[in-house]
């Protein structure tokens, strides 16, 4: 396998970025949406920023422990991103992993027991907030630690083309990752053995409470570390979902028909701290930063600003979306708080497949005879 | 039975799980075209092509990540290390992604995946590339850790490992890859979690893992020959699955214990079992459970110094008459 060069000419790129939605609406992979389909984006990330409220206030009751990414401001990346997916292509995501749940399929009830710790979550209580998966549905987490996903995407773009499947991966970091040693030795791989793999640098300007120019040695484009790779790179409007559907279409093509990666930095925003417990967050960012988004840049109202004029939403039934969203929410808090919590004999429990799997194969079992696994007898009597 | 070699036996374990399951593929630094840094895939590149032998860049993170991630999607990565020695700079992989996906996910995945390579000092190479963390990783729930001492285990076990739908480390030894034993031709299989009694004896039971098991079984010939002590000598095989049954039947059988290992003492796995045993058995024991591990400094380079450093048979005999 040898490695083609593709690189592009050095551009600045700009945090936030002028796009003619005019322009981008009339592109074919906007123009195939149907109404239909269109509603369901709209609705989809309307339900993303609803449940995140939901969970704040749940988090701020005490029912939610540990910590909490909320993903409000950036739902437009997740939801564009994904609404391009085919049967073999996949997700994989870090620790502000609730947009992407949604934005797959993944229930609200599922996901916020999960971070209720109850046993009716997607992991049965056993990720919490920052370790959702659904494998059913090609989502393979939710990773709480900074990079560490993105060999993972690799992985698993290899191995759709050691078997011969036409998709690829949408491994997800935050601008943040972007200095991790792995994310360089996976970008490396990807470029090196032409892997399907679509590195999506969500860039919502501060990896915890550090801007890009205190972090990055070159800030002003994460995506473009990508040429040192042998990577096509591009930078996307990640406010404006159109934007976010024909770049990403892009690189889905070329990952399919050429299997090759690219890296798309899509510019967003965090509306909340790093996670809830970021108290610093109008510290290090001014308040008027934050409402300057909110009021001129909220992915949401722009789509629905644009929804509205081509006569696919009105104010009417995008308040109805949006009321249907805050019940929803509502409902996914009230079934968490319901559910019960794992027994304790789950502790020990999906620690192994063959443990978990004893009786079912009776090869494997002849395999794993005399298994010893410590336990601690005060929290589990046999 | 035809002898072969350490080396050889998991060569063929290679060979026969790549022609048995497509998934199979091994990758690592230098092990298709260099035909592996210590010879353990010679051939096989040649053989199986591209698709089966995978030359990595020298990015432990990457290439380990990359092999849990192919796992999660049913392959069957058999992954290399040069030596276990490098695995920490693929620690996030390794025991966060490995260790704990399953878990995490509530068993929604698994990541059956091999990781493979020689863990042991006594080469003169220095600290840096003498480590034996199969402590620290039989430390991490969801790991399954295995030590072959000899190359019918290595071949056994490795084909095991591979077959095996949860991630395991298995740790070689570079000392005993020219080393040969008896080989059985046909298939079998050695299952993980089953301890092996290499010598039955009844005045002392001197338990080991890795290569530590052939050091103690010569420590036994010397007991026997030189002051007539029947040793027993119980090799593990594996950490985790560990057989907690078989340590507790020969202590029971020879009411003394000496761990010997090639780890660290400080926190190590003799340390561990040193704890079930009194636990478990406490009233059994008619002398304290002595130890002979690496003594507690990092790897010394200088060649006569890490002799002394390693245990030998003679430390085995000596700590063995403070206690027979």
């Amino acid at each position: 396998m040898t490695a083609k060069k593709k690189t592009k000419s050095v551009k600045k790129a700009e945090r936030w970025q002028d796009v003619d939605v005019h322009e981008l609406a009339k592109l074919e992979i906007n123009q195939r949406l149907t109404d239909e389909e269109k509603v369901r984006l709209y609705t989809d990330m309307v339900r993303i920023r609803r449940f995140e409220g939901r969970s704040l206030r749940s988090y701020q009751e005490g029912k939610i422990g540990g910590f909490l990414h909320l993903y409000e401001g950036q739902e437009a990346c997740a939801v564009g991103t994904i609404s391009l997916l085919g049967a073999d292509d996949h997700v994989i995501t870090a620790y502000r992993d609730h947009g992407h749940a949604l934005a797959v399929g993944m229930s609200m009830n599922e996901c916020m027991a999960e971070m209720y710790g109850k046993h009716t979550g997607c992991s049965k209580g056993k990720g919490g907030s920052m370790h959702f998966f659904a494998p059913d549905k090609n989502y393979w987490g939710g990773h709480g630690i900074v990079g560490g996903q993105i060999p993972l995407g690799t992985g698993i773009a290899f191995a759709l083309k050691r078997q011969g499947k036409k998709g690829c991966c949408l491994a997800y970091m935050g601008d943040g990752a972007i200095n991790q040693g792995a994310v360089h030795e996976a970008y490396n791989l990807a470029g090196l053995w032409d892997l399907p793999v679509i590195f999506i640098i969500e860039n919502n300007a501060y990896s915890m409470g550090t801007s890009q120019a205190r972090s990055s040695a070159y800030p002003e484009c994460l995506a473009q570390r990508a040429e040192a790779y042998g990577m096509d790179w591009d930078t996307v409007n990640g406010n404006i979902l159109y934007d976010v559907r024909a770049k990403t279409y892009e690189a889905i093509k070329r990952a399919h028909e050429e299997s090759r990666p690219t890296v798309l930095e899509v510019f967003t925003y965090r509306y909340r701290g790093h996670s809830v417990a970021d108290a610093n967050h109008e510290k290090y960012r001014s308040k008027d930063e934050i409402l300057d988004y909110k009021e001129n840049k909220d992915p949401i109202t722009l789509t629905r600003k644009q929804f509205i004029e081509e006569g696919v939403l009105t104010e009417e039934s995008a308040k109805d979306i949006d009321k249907a969203a805050m019940e929803e929410a509502t409902a996914s808090a009230e079934f968490a708080d319901k559910s019960p919590f794992p027994p304790a004999t789950s502790i020990l429990e999906d620690t192994y497949w063959s443990m978990d799997n004893k009786g079912q194969d009776p090869q494997i079992d002849e395999l794993n005879q005399g298994r010893f696994i410590f336990e601690d007898g005060g929290v589990y009597d046999k | 039975m035809p002898q072969i070699t350490y080396r050889q036996a998991i060569k063929e374990a290679l060979a026969e799980e790549i022609e048995r399951d497509p998934n199979v593929f091994v990758m690592g630094e230098e092990v298709a075209q260099y035909n592996g840094a210590y010879k353990v895939t010679e051939g096989l590149w040649e053989k199986y092509g591209d698709k089966h032998l995978v030359d990595a860049p020298i990015s432990e993170a990457g290439f380990i990540g990359l092999g849990i991630g192919a796992s999660m999607l049913g392959m069957r990565p058999v992954m290399e290390f040069m030596f276990w020695s490098f695995c920490y700079v693929a620690f996030d992989q390794l025991l966060n992604n490995g260790s704990f996906c399953r878990y995490m996910s509530g068993g929604l995945m698994n990541v059956p995946i091999v990781v493979r390579g020689p863990a042991n000092g006594g080469t003169n190479v220095g600290a840096t590339h003498s480590h034996t963390p199969e402590n620290l990783c039989a430390n991490h729930p969801g790991i399954k850790v295995v030590c072959p001492s000899n190359a019918a285990d290595a071949k056994g076990l490795m084909k095991t490992a591979i077959r095996d739908n949860d991630p395991v480390f298995v740790m070689e030894n570079t000392v005993l890859y020219g080393q040969k034993w008896e080989v059985p031709e046909e298939e079998y299989l050695i299952p993980m979690g089953k301890a092996n009694i290499l010598k039955e004896g009844k005045d002392i039971s001197l338990i080991a893992h890795g290569r530590a098991a052939i050091t103690a079984l010569e420590a036994a010939g010397k007991l026997a020959e030189e002051y007539d002590i029947d040793a027993e000598v119980l090799d593990l095989r594996s950490i985790r699955p560990l057989d907690v049954e078989a340590i507790l039947a020969t202590v029971k059988k020879t009411n003394r214990v000496v761990y010997v290992e090639e780890n660290k003492p400080f926190a190590s796995v003799g340390a561990q079992i040193t704890s079930i045993i009194q636990e478990e058995a406490f009233d059994y024991l008619d002398a304290p459970i002595l130890r002979v591990s690496t003594i507690d400094a990092p790897q010394i380079y200088s060649m006569p110094l890490e002799k002394i450093q390693i245990p030998d048979a003679d430390r085995v005999v000596k700590k063995v008459l403070k206690i027979c």
